[in-house]
C-alpha cells in the first residue's frame, strides 16, 4: 500500500488540496498526519474539516505542538508571530474541532512504521531534530525499521550505519529504496509553510511493499492561501513567508 | 539452513535453481542459476559470509541493488530479482556473456590498437554510467566484460554512488573506500561521487594494458596510498619505448593527482582514444621522468597567450539578444527531461548579455468553457499551471526581470506554439521531446510539428537519463 505522510499543514488549505491531489494521483491509498494540522495559516475550520473526513476513512492523525497550543495554556515559548497566530485560531475552533484535536494521540505505529511530530524520544517536549545525534535518538526510541516525524521545516532523510547515523538531502521525485537492515527516519518537511527557500508544498509517499520513499514538492497556490492571511488580520508576515518559502 | 558459500544444486531462491558455482569473490559468491520460465541462465550473487555476519558486510549488496535497480543500458547487467533469504540477501542478475577484462590485463603489455579498442570501449560504458548518475569507484579489470559485440559492461556497485540516493557504503568504514592499486587521490581522501575519479582508475587501467605494469603498484598501508598524491607514476614509455606520445599523453592526462587537470569527462577520454591523431600533445606526452615546476610554469604561460576575441557581424550582436521561448507541459511527469530543458536553458543564455527566457504552457479549453462552471475550472487551471510554470523556473535561478511566464489555450499546441514564437519574435523555441513510441512516431509529435515549422531555431531536448525512473 502507498501511504501519504503530510505534516505541518498549518491551516494552509490550499497546500493541503494540492498535495492531497498530488497523492491521489500517485496511488496513495492511506494518509497520515504527523501533526500541527493548524497554526499559522487562515483556513483551520476548513482544513480540521477536511482532516476529520480523512480520519473518518481510516487515516492516522497525531498531535503537534500547534495543535496543542490552540487548545489553552500560555504558549510562553512560542515567538510573537506564532502566540498571535494561536490566539487567533483558538478563537476559530468549534468545540468539535478542539475535541478533534485534543483526541490526537502523540504518537502511532504500524506494523513497523512509527509516525510523530517532532522526536520518539520525548515526543511531548518538541524537540526539533537537526542533528544526526538528535535523529540517532529518534530512531532509538522508536524501535521501528521507518519513522516518519515532522515539526522541522525541510525535507531529509537519515539512517543508521553501522554505529553511527547519517543524513541525506532527498531529490523530490526521485524514489528510495529503503533496506530493512537498517532504521531510517524520514523527515517531511511542511504542507502548509515550507521554510527552505522553495515555496512549494512538501510531504513524502511511502510504497510499503516495494520499500519505496519519495520526497515530494508540490506547487500550490501560495498567492491565494497569503491573501487570505492578510484578510483575516493574521500578523504580515505569515502571508509573505509563504511567497518566499521560508 | 544451508550457508550462501555452499548452495547445493537444484537449490531454490525466489523461483530461481540453482545450477553451479561460478566464483567466490571477496565478499560475494556467485552461482549460475536457471530461471523459472526458461529462459537465459542468470547469475545468483549471495554474501560470502553467512548468517549473523556484521551488516556492515551487507551494505554493499544494498548498495548495488539500490543502483542496479535504476540504472539501464547496455552497460550494465540487468537486476531481475532481489531480496531476503535464509542467510541474507540475494540479487539476481543478467549473466554477462564475455571475457573479462582481466583476462586481457593477465596478457599485457597489449599491442596499442588493443589497448585503445578496449580503453575506448570501457570510456564509453563509463560515461553511460555517469549520464545516469552513478559513480562507480571500484573500476578494475576484473569489474568490467568485454562483451562478443565489443561493448564493455561494467560489474559490481558495492562502493558505487548514485548522486540522487544515499550513500550507504562510506559510512561504514574508516578506511579509503577503493581498490589500492586503482584508487584515485581524492578517494583516498574520503571524497566520493567525483566522475573524474573514475577516470582517474580508467588512467590505471590504460597503463596496465599498456605496459603491463601497475602505475602506483598494490601499496596496502595508508603512506603507500598516499605516494600518488606526491610522486607522478613512471612515464609509459620508459617501460615502452615506442609507444606512440599521444597515448602517453591520455594516460598521464588521466592520472593528474588535481581533478580539474583530468579529463572533464570519460566522453573526452574515448574521442580522443577513438580519434588519436587529434590530440593535443604537451610535455605529458613527451615526458621521460617525474615532471618539474618548469614544466608547471610552461602550462601556466599557455593560457596568457590565448587569442583575442573576433570583431563581430550584425547578426551575432543580435545574436546577443536572443529571445528564448522554452515551452513546458507541467503536467508531464518527467524531473530528467525538465532538467535537461533548464540546461538548455543555461547554455542558449550562457554567453549572451540581453536574453529573455518566455516559459510557455499550452492548456487544452475545457468543453464546459462555455457555462459558467467550465470557465471557473478554466481559472483554475489557468492559475495552476501558472504557479507550475514558476515552479519549473525556480530551479534556474535566473532574475525574474529577464523571464516571461505565459499559459497559452488552444487544443492545438504546435500551432499555438507557432503562433506566439512568431508574434513576438522568439529567436529560439526549446522543446521536450517526451519519447519516441510508435503511436508518437504515427501521429506526429509537439516538438517534431514545431521544429518543422517554427520561423526560427529550435532545441528538440531528449533526456540523456536513460533509465525512465523517474517517472
Amino acid at each position: 500500500m502507498k501511504i501519504a505522510v503530510l505534516s505541518d499543514i498549518h491551516s494552509n488549505l490550499e497546500a493541503l488540496q494540492a498535495c492531497l491531489g498530488h497523492a491521489e494521483r500517485e496511488g496513495a491509498a492511506m494518509h497520515v498526519f504527523l501533526g500541527d494540522l493548524v497554526g499559522y495559516g487562515a483556513d483551520p475550520a476548513a482544513c480540521l474539516g477536511l482532516l476529520a473526513d480523512y480520519a473518518a476513512k481510516g487515516a492516522l492523525l497525531v498531535r503537534g505542538n500547534h495543535d496543542e497550543a490552540a487548545l489553552g495554556g500560555l504558549c510562553e515559548n512560542m515567538n510573537f508571530v506564532a502566540r498571535e497566530a494561536t490566539y487567533w485560531t483558538r478563537k476559530q475552533l468549534s468545540s468539535g474541532a478542539r475535541d478533534f484535536l485534543a483526541s490526537l494521540p502523540f504518537a502511532a505505529r504500524r506494523g513497523d512504521l512509527f509516525f510523530l511530530h517532532a522526536s520518539a524520544d520525548a515526543p511531548e517536549k518538541w524537540d526539533y531534530i537537526s542533528s544526526a545525534l538528535q535523529a540517532g535518538r529518534c530512531m532509538d526510541a522508536a524501535q521501528a525499521s521507518v519513522t516518519f516525524a515532522g515539526h522541522v521545516h525541510h525535507q531529509s532523510l537519515f539512517f543508521s550505519a553501522g554505529s553511527s547515523v547519517r543524513a541525506f538531502q532527498p531529490v523530490p521525485g526521485v524514489a528510495i529504496p529503503l533496506g530493512g537492515r537498517r532504521r531510517w527516519l524520514a523527515i517531511a518537511g511542511s504542507v502548509g509553510q515550507p521554510r527552505d527557500g522553495n515555496n512549494a508544498a512538501a510531504y513524502v509517499l511511502y510504497d510499503e511493499e516495494r520499500r519505496l520513499l519519495t520526497f515530494f514538492r508540490v506547487p500550490y497556490d501560495h498567492m491565494t492561501a497569503a491573501r487570505k492571511i492578510i484578510e483575516a488580520g493574521l500578523p504580515e508576515r505569515l502571508a509573505w513567508r509563504l511567497q518566499r518559502g521560508e | 539452513m544451508e550457508s550462501a558459500e555452499h548452495l547445493k544444486p537444484d537449490t531454490e531462491i525466489a523461483g530461481y535453481r540453482v545450477q553451479e558455482k561460478l566464483r567466490e569473490g571477496g565478499m560475494a559468491v556467485l552461482y549460475r542459476v536457471a530461471p523459472p520460465t526458461g529462459a537465459e541462465p542468470c547469475l545468483l550473487k549471495v554474501p560470502q559470509l553467512g548468517f549473523g555476519s556484521h551488516p556492515a558486510c551487507y551494505a554493499g549488496f544494498d548498495v548495488e541493488q539500490m543502483i542496479l535497480g535504476r540504472i539501464a543500458g547496455p552497460h550494465v547487467p540487468r537486476l531481475f530479482a532481489s531480496g531476503e533469504c535464509d542467510f541474507g540477501p540475494y540479487l539476481v542478475m543478467e549473466h554477462l556473456v564475455g571475457t573479462s577484462l582481466a583476462e586481457f590485463a593477465a596478457r599485457a603489455p597489449l599491442p596499442v590498437e588493443e589497448v585503445t579498442r578496449l580503453g575506448a570501449a570501457l570510456a564509453s560504458a563509463v560515461h553511460d554510467l555517469h549520464r545516469q548518475q552513478v559513480v562507480h569507484h571500484d573500476l578494475k579489470p576484473s569489474h568490467v566484460i568485454l562483451r562478443e559485440g565489443g561493448q564493455a559492461a561494467i560489474i559490481d556497485f558495492g562502493l558505487a554512488i548514485h548522486a540522487h540516493l544515499p550513500d550507504l557504503v562510506e559510512a561504514e568504514s574508516d578506511r579509503p573506500l577503493g581498490t589500492p592499486a586503482y584508487i584515485s587521490p581524492e578517494q583516498i581522501a574520503g571524497v566520493r561521487g567525483d566522475p573524474r575519479s573514475d577516470v582517474f582508475a580508467l588512467g590505471v587501467i590504460l597503463y596496465l594494458l599498456t605496459t603491463g605494469r601497475l602505475p602506483f603498484g598494490e601499496p596496502t598501508g595508508m603512506g603507500g596510498l598516499r605516494r600518488r598524491l606526491y610522486f607522478d607514476p613512471l612515464p609509459p614509455r620508459r617501460i615502452i619505448h615506442d609507444l606512440p606520445e599521444w597515448l602517453q599523453e591520455i594516460i598521464l592526462h588521466c592520472l593528474e593527482v588535481r581533478t580539474e587537470d583530468r579529463y572533464a569527462t570519460a566522453a573526452l577520454l574515448a574521442h580522443d582514444l577513438r580519434h588519436p591523431e587529434q590530440v593535443a600533445l604537451t610535455e605529458r606526452g613527451r615526458r621521460t621522468g617525474p615532471s618539474g615546476l618548469v614544466a608547471v610554469m610552461k602550462r601556466w604561460l599557455a593560457t596568457l597567450t590565448a587569442s583575442p576575441p573576433a570583431r563581430k557581424a550584425p547578426t551575432a550582436h543580435l545574436a546577443l539578444a536572443p529571445h528564448v521561448l522554452v515551452a513546458v507541459d507541467t503536467v508531464y511527469r518527467g524531473e530528467a527531461l525538465f532538467h535537461a530543458m533548464r540546461e538548455a536553458v543555461r547554455r542558449t543564455i550562457a554567453d549572451e548579455l540581453h536574453w529573455r527566457v518566455s516559459c510557455v504552457s499550452v492548456v487544452e479549453p475545457s468543453v464546459l468553457t462555455e457555462q459558467e462552471e467550465g470557465a471557473e475550472i478554466m481559472r483554475g487551471l489557468h492559475m495552476q499551471r501558472l504557479v507550475e510554470l514558476h515552479h519549473w523556473a525556480q530551479p534556474l535561478g535566473l532574475p525574474q526581470e529577464r523571464l516571461r511566464f505565459h499559459v497559452l489555450e488552444g487544443s492545438d499546441v504546435s500551432t499555438r506554439l507557432i503562433e506566439y514564437a512568431r508574434a513576438s519574435h522568439v529567436d529560439h523555441i526549446i522543446i521536450g521531446a517526451r519519447g519516441s513510441s510508435g503511436l508518437r512516431r504515427l501521429l506526429g509529435s509537439v516538438s517534431s510539428r514545431v521544429a518543422a515549422e517554427a520561423p526560427c531555431t529550435v532545441t528538440v531536448v531528449r533526456s540523456l537519463d536513460t533509465t525512465g525512473m523517474d517517472a
